[in-house]
């Protein structure tokens, strides 16, 4: 092992560099000549059983087309695996299978039926791998498959927008409100704003964490989670250094990151919706996109509240309104046309980070204010305590 | 804070795509032959996976509830439709007071069997195959059968007859179970006459059952039966993933091997279907047949035909000898009227010809 030395460097010390570098490296060099040697000759001397080997299949999406049923599998177990067959409500059915049955690791397979589904009932759906491994999927609420036309992206675009921009836009009129308050209220508002975003962060959390269990094991779901989830705040913290300055420019750079953070949240949560109504899982009726829209108002007051005391241009606001809200529509399109457990898992912990990186901001903006204790405890929890109640509506 | 620790600290939720936790914690426990899985190579590749209908056309209808592909006799272990009228009359001798001497020699081993197209089964076999070899005598002889154990665990042969208490094949009575190595001989007369079978009672029974050690006996009548066309078929079933539930039924192993290659019988004449249920995990199994009424034999021990039906059902182990004639040519299903099983593949069909079969 190299020794760090505390004497600085000498003028000759090219040597020195490249000896440094080559024992960083020389790990590298040997752990690759391992992997050729194992390559070569296999792992000698391990215990090797004659048994099958682990297989596993993730049934990553399912696609209903009248009339037929596309499965799009991923190997994300260790080994190939082969699909010797297919059934459809424990009955075996014709299929075709690209580009091969026998999928390697990691590689992607798709199983097409034509089968007779029936529209808004359950099917079942298994592959059999060669060894006898079943594995399933349940389609709870069969519906056609969301095609990207012109039909489909109106639905999306509406739904993001009903339950991320308009409910965003709402919740900035609060603006002059917040500023013919007395100043001790301030800290009231903001410690409401803090809690609220907290909520809303750990409900992602919880999200990507259940998602994250659908995600075939190779991808490691809870890894994306923490990937996502640290990965956006140190991130955001490292860009907030750069920009942020003192005083006004501070709080307009600390507003337009709660409108960042809440936007990267809604994209996520416009993917898990538009996921959720594209796989049939849900029958998203009135009540449920009136709840999101009750619940996502509250966003709109997080953004502004930091900046209640500022003179601010109209192009701002809907500029941290388009930041915050247009994301949902985009995560809707995603989730609808195009799902992956991956990307929904990946999206909605980036989301939750940047919101925690957010949450973290507005305490330290608070530290120096001159709001009472008493005010900003019971904003904090009033902010926890809105969430819960408006949440009550949207029981997915 | 504390609610976000114990989000995080969450288990999530076994995944819905992976197999069941039971088979894959046994699978990465790879306590192979210790643990009682059988050898099991690799899987060999499927071939090209043929398109929908392309040979479903003997069934005439474009979405066809059929395995997909053709199964490789060779790993089936046989030829389903040659399996339907193979006896094994064993070798005879006649003994010193004029008896008829039958003797058999049967193998116990784990074999990879294919049941469906593709689909792969670990089977433990008599001689190699599943059902093992049907075996035939007459009322009143002497039956020998030299039992070798060439599997990985115990294993014993019980046959349903009228026999002495050493001679029954199970755990702690005469030789008990027969280790692997072991070998012994079992000597009964083969009485009463009808249709039997045969198959391991070790430990855990459920287990040696499903895996494959069972076959067909048939004591023929001293004075025999009237010459038809005989079929033997043995209701049964897989569990591939050992969960306790089967995911493939058949007659004679092979999902919808009859369905793709239908059973050819001549018009009128007088078919004779030897019926033996040995269906495991699910309390009964049955048979309908289409266009026709047959008469039952239950158990095949009486001369006399007691029902005159087109559908009856087996617990396991329960067996009838089925008597018919087709009057009309043409197509004829048969399958179990649990519509479930004939999905899984418990459906074949008669070809009925006027023509050479």
């Amino acid at each position: 092992m190299a020794t760090s030395e505390d004497r600085p460097p000498e003028p000759a010390a090219g040597g020195r560099a490249l000896r440094r570098w080559a024992w960083g490296i020389l790990p590298l060099v040997l752990l690759a000549v391992l992997v050729g040697v194992f390559l070569r000759v296999g792992v000698r001397g391990v215990f090797q059983t004659a048994v099958p080997p682990v297989e596993e299949l993730a049934i990553e999406r399912v696609v209903l087309r009248p009339g037929t049923i596309v499965i799009h599998l991923v190997n994300s177990g260790p080994q190939p695996v082969t699909v010797s067959q297919a059934l459809v409500d424990e009955a075996y059915w014709q299929f075709t299978i690209s580009p091969d049955a026998t999928i390697p690791r990691l590689g992607r397979a798709t199983v097409t039926l034509a089968y007779p589904w029936v529209e808004g009932e359950s099917h079942r759906l298994r592959v059999l791998s060669s060894t006898g491994v079943v594995f399933e999927r349940t389609i709870e609420v069969a519906t056609p498959t969301p095609t990207p036309d012109a039909r489909y992206l109106t639905t999306f675009t509406l739904l993001g927008t009903y339950v991320g921009v308009v409910p965003v836009a709402l919740g900035l009129l609060w603006l002059p409100f917040l500023r013919e308050l007395p100043e001790r209220w301030m800290g009231f508002f903001l410690s409401l704003t803090a809690g609220l975003l907290l909520f809303l962060g750990a409900d992602a959390v919880a999200e990507a964490l259940d998602l994250a269990a659908s995600v075939p094991s190779a991808f490691q779901g809870v890894g994306l989670v923490l990937l996502g989830v640290v990965g956006a705040a140190v991130i955001l913290a490292a860009v907030g250094r750069r920009v942020a300055g003192e005083g006004l420019s501070r709080r307009l750079a600390l507003a337009t990151f709660v409108a960042l953070g809440i936007g990267l949240h809604n994209l996520g949560e416009g993917l898990a919706i538009g996921a959720a109504y594209g796989a049939g899982k849900v029958a998203l009726g009135t009540f449920l996109i009136l709840g999101f829209a009750v619940h996502n108002t509250t966003e709109g007051l997080a953004i502004v509240a930091p900046v209640s005391r500022d003179p601010l241009r109209l192009r701002t606001l809907a500029w941290w309104g388009a930041l915050a809200g247009a994301p949902t529509i985009a995560g809707a399109w995603v989730g609808g046309l195009a799902y992956s457990p991956v990307l929904g898992t990946l999206f909605l912990a980036v989301g939750a980070g940047a919101i925690f990186q957010v949450v973290y901001e507005i305490i330290r903006l608070m530290g120096g204010g001159r709001a009472s204790a008493g005010y900003q405890v019971a904003g904090f929890v009033a902010g926890l305590l809105v969430m819960y109640l408006t949440g009550l509506l949207v029981a997915v | 804070m504390q609610a976000l620790v114990n989000l995080l600290a969450r288990r999530p939720r076994r995944r819905s795509g992976g197999p069941d936790p039971g088979r894959r914690n046994l699978l990465r426990a790879g306590l192979g032959a210790l643990g009682g899985m059988a050898a099991a190579s690799l899987a060999p590749a499927l071939r090209a996976v043929a398109a929908p209908g392309s040979e479903g056309h003997s069934l005439g209808h474009p979405h066809a509830n059929l395995t997909v592909g053709e199964v490789n006799l060779r790993r089936v272990g046989f030829d389903p439709l040659a399996f339907l009228t193979t006896w094994d009359r064993g070798v005879v001798r006649r003994l010193p007071d004029g008896r008829v001497l039958r003797e058999f020699k049967i193998v116990a081993y784990d074999r990879e069997i294919e049941i469906a197209p593709g689909l792969l089964f670990p089977a433990w076999t008599f001689n190699g195959t599943v059902p093992g070899p049907t075996l035939r005598a007459t009322e009143g002889d002497r039956v020998r059968v030299h039992f070798i154990n060439a599997g990985t665990h115990p294993h014993t042969m019980h046959f349903h007859g009228i026999h002495t208490a050493e001679m029954d094949g199970v755990p702690g009575v005469g030789p008990g179970e027969i280790r692997p190595g072991g070998s012994f001989t079992y000597e009964f007369d083969a009485i009463p006459f009808g249709l039997h079978l045969y198959h391991c009672h070790a430990l855990p029974l459920k287990r040696h059952i499903h895996k494959g050690l069972y076959g067909v006996f048939i004591v023929d009548p001293r004075q025999g039966r009237p010459p038809a066309r005989e079929l033997v078929m043995v209701m049964n079933a897989f569990d591939t993933n050992f969960d306790g539930e089967n995911e493939v039924y058949a007659a004679n192993t092979v999902a919808f091997y009859y369905a793709r290659h239908p059973i050819r019988v001549r018009r009128g004449e007088l078919v004779r279907i030897y019926l033996v249920n040995m269906t495991e995990f699910d309390p009964i199994n049955s048979i309908h047949i289409h266009g026709n009424f047959f008469h039952v034999y239950r158990t095949g021990t009486s001369l006399t035909t007691a029902e005159y039906t087109d559908t009856i059902m087996l617990c396991q182990a329960e067996r009838a000898i089925l008597e018919l004639r087709f009057p009309y040519p043409g197509r004829y299903m048969f399958h179990a009227h649990q519509s479930e099983f004939t999905e899984l593949g418990w459906m074949g069909m008669f070809e009925v010809t006027d023509g050479d079969v």
